[in-house]
């Protein structure tokens, strides 16, 4: 379908370009008329988005801004550039907002559960995705029933099964309960990647001696990349942003807090540091930003790709 | 012979063959590979779920281990209780009013953006999908200072433009404050339903807008006459992704306004929430999850309405693909 498709896509480009190539205006004015029209939408359209995209940008510039100024500055002028640079609401909201260690839970809480999510996932999906077993379309069954299962409707159970494993003090049951979650999508994206891999390449481990275990862990996985981006960039994005499980099951214990929680935290608790909290706010947003920003076309890709999957 | 020579003997042959004993026996390696998983998924999806039902039966306050089986109590107290009423329909009546605004504009821009000869796409599609990105309770955060009525940047905006007289109390005005969140929602998750209707528009054959452009079709034709009609199917999806979402918008709701001003935009998950780990009293873990088992079976209701949907997606793009394949030859010649 793309193959085809893509092909046709390019060909238009290039007629196009043909048209409108600046060699050909001064030779034939007149003809190029109707071909022209495309660039003149293309202005227009640029010209109408671009205000648009800033309404998008704007409550990060902000807040980066605002987190340079003085509180008296924030709300006093609609500059965007502050007239002294403030690099002390950073120290503070780090050391005595507690930014730092929430900075630390989060990125612990996002790398274990982002390793055991796609570890577990990509190997739920290789068997899903390439072996008929008895009671595989009741596992299958199951896990679809649970894709749209609302949050807030298993929070207290979690809640308590946390309590009752004793490990409510610690950052392990945030990572449990995070990793706990029915991750469909990512199994079905796993299992439809792991099945049109050729047969051949099992027999052939076979024959060279690898087990199961060896089999997928040497041979299929180091195959399945792209799927493992998908997994690992979908995972990292919803935990580094999660708020209700962190936000619960750190109830009794402030100092294990992660970011999100850490500042709404300390909206609550502190009205009157504004540049504080846009500080500690930047510190947040930052890593997943510049996440996204370097691998935005996996992003992009892998959230489309894990719909079409 | 080895457990691994048995199991890729089940992908030659596809059966396995034997008893089912014996397949079981051969399959062990796959049985093992979905453990940790169907563990993980046991114990914070299965078991909660129905465990809430259970716990929606008893009278407890969490604090202590003192658990009083009431039966359908707490139930019958949800169907009397006109903050739960209130909250449920608030929560829809949120999602009516952000979710099809959103999906117009995604669509809009999603056709914009889509278009090959629009050089800065790229950028565009990277700026709309940041917010999709970012924390959504962080970002709720920072959206409550721009929105402040004391000198917010939004209002020293609107009074320089001189488009308002006095500052407006966007969060903290009860008429407002949800049509202000649902604002700042469209502004988050507007990015997600545009790689959505994206992925839609790719399915749509190039060759189709070449014939409308040959028969000299508009732009406007081309996409009301073609467009539209062949990413309609996908539109049910879309469309149910973004309700069931829009009805789960807890960390933007707490974040900016906690279900204030005056319950004002109190959302379901925002009720529950308060009612079991933010009393002001005792908390109620049962009654709190009576409401969340009403609210659970209701968006449940809705994903068989997805799965509805699904199907028809299935049988209409079959029906498209074999109207187009009939038209063809016509097309050829």
């Amino acid at each position: 379908m793309t193959a085809v498709g893509t092909p046709a896509a390019a060909r238009t480009r290039t007629d196009r370009t043909e048209h409108t190539a600046p060699g050909d205006r001064t030779d034939r004015p007149r003809r190029i008329r109707l071909p022209r029209r495309p660039r003149a939408r293309e202005i227009v359209v640029t010209l109408v988005l671009i205000p648009v995209c800033l309404v998008w940008l704007y409550p990060f510039v902000w807040m980066v801004s605002a987190s340079l100024k003085t509180d008296d500055e924030i709300f006093g002028s609609t500059s965007l550039l502050p007239e002294e640079f403030q690099w002390d609401n950073y120290s503070r909201a780090w050391y005595e907002a507690n930014i730092g260690p929430y900075f630390w839970n989060t990125l612990i809480v996002t790398v274990a559960t982002v390793a055991i999510v796609t570890v577990t996932t990509a190997m739920i999906g290789y068997v899903l995705g390439r072996y008929p077993f008895p009671g595989k379309k009741l596992v299958i069954v199951c896990l679809v029933g649970t894709l749209f299962l609302p949050e807030g409707y298993t929070i207290i159970p979690v809640f308590e099964l946390v309590n009752q494993l004793g490990l409510s003090g610690s950052l392990a049951g945030i990572v449990l309960a995070e990793s706990g979650g029915a991750h469909v999508i990512i199994i079905l994206l796993f299992a439809g990647y792991f099945r049109q891999l050729p047969k051949e390449l099992e027999e052939a481990a076979r024959i060279d001696g690898a087990g199961f275990l060896r089999t997928f862990w040497t041979v299929m996985l180091p195959l399945a990349k792209p799927a493992v981006a998908t997994a690992v960039i979908l995972t990292l994005m919803r935990v580094w942003n999660s708020f209700l499980i962190p936000l619960v099951l750190t109830l009794a214990r402030p100092d294990l807090r992660t970011l999100a929680v850490g500042v709404y935290s300390f909206e609550g608790q502190n009205l009157t540091d504004w540049s504080g909290l846009a500080a500690a706010s930047t510190i947040s947003l930052l890593p997943i930003v510049l996440v996204f920003l370097v691998l935005q076309r996996y992003f992009i890709e892998g959230v489309a790709g894990a719909v079409r999957g | 012979m080895s457990a691994f020579t048995q199991t890729s003997a089940l992908v030659r042959d596809g059966t396995g063959g034997g008893s089912l004993r014996q397949r079981i026996w051969q399959a062990r390696w796959c049985y093992l590979f979905m453990a940790p998983s169907l563990v993980l998924a046991l114990l914070f999806t299965f078991y909660p779920l129905a465990s809430s039902w259970y716990i929606s039966f008893l009278e407890w306050s969490g604090l202590d281990s003192e658990r009083k089986f009431v039966g359908l109590d707490n139930y019958r107290e949800v169907v009397e209780d006109p903050y739960f009423w209130a909250a449920f329909g608030r929560t829809f009546a949120f999602a009516a009013a952000a979710v099809p605004v959103m999906l117009v504009l995604a669509l809009v821009i999603a056709i914009v953006v889509n278009d090959q000869a629009l050089r800065l796409r790229t950028v565009f599609r990277t700026v709309f999908f940041l917010p999709v990105v970012t924390t959504t309770a962080i970002v709720g955060v920072v959206l409550s200072m721009i929105l402040n009525p004391f000198d917010g940047p939004l209002n020293a905006f609107l009074l320089d433009l001189g488009l308002i007289d006095a500052p407006v109390d966007f969060l903290g005005d009860p008429d407002l404050a949800m049509w202000s969140v649902a604002g700042v929602f469209v502004w988050k998750w507007m990015g997600i339903s545009m790689i959505y209707w994206l992925v839609a528009l790719q399915t749509v054959p190039q060759d189709v807008y070449e014939a409308a452009r040959v028969d000299g079709a508009g732009r406007w034709h081309t996409h009301r006459h073609i467009t539209l009609p062949l990413i309609a199917p996908f539109g049910v999806i879309i469309s149910l992704i973004a309700f069931v979402g829009a009805l789960q918008t807890f960390p933007l709701m707490q974040a900016m306004t906690q279900g204030g001003p005056a319950f004002s935009t109190e959302l379901v998950e925002v009720y529950i929430y308060r009612l079991a780990f933010a009393a002001e009293h005792q908390p109620r873990l049962g009654y709190a999850s009576a409401v969340a088992v009403v609210f659970g079976v209701t968006v449940l209701a809705l994903t068989l309405l997805q799965a509805w949907g699904i199907r028809r997606l299935h049988v209409t793009r079959r029906d498209a693909k074999d109207a187009a394949d009939a038209r063809e030859p016509e097309e050829a010649s």
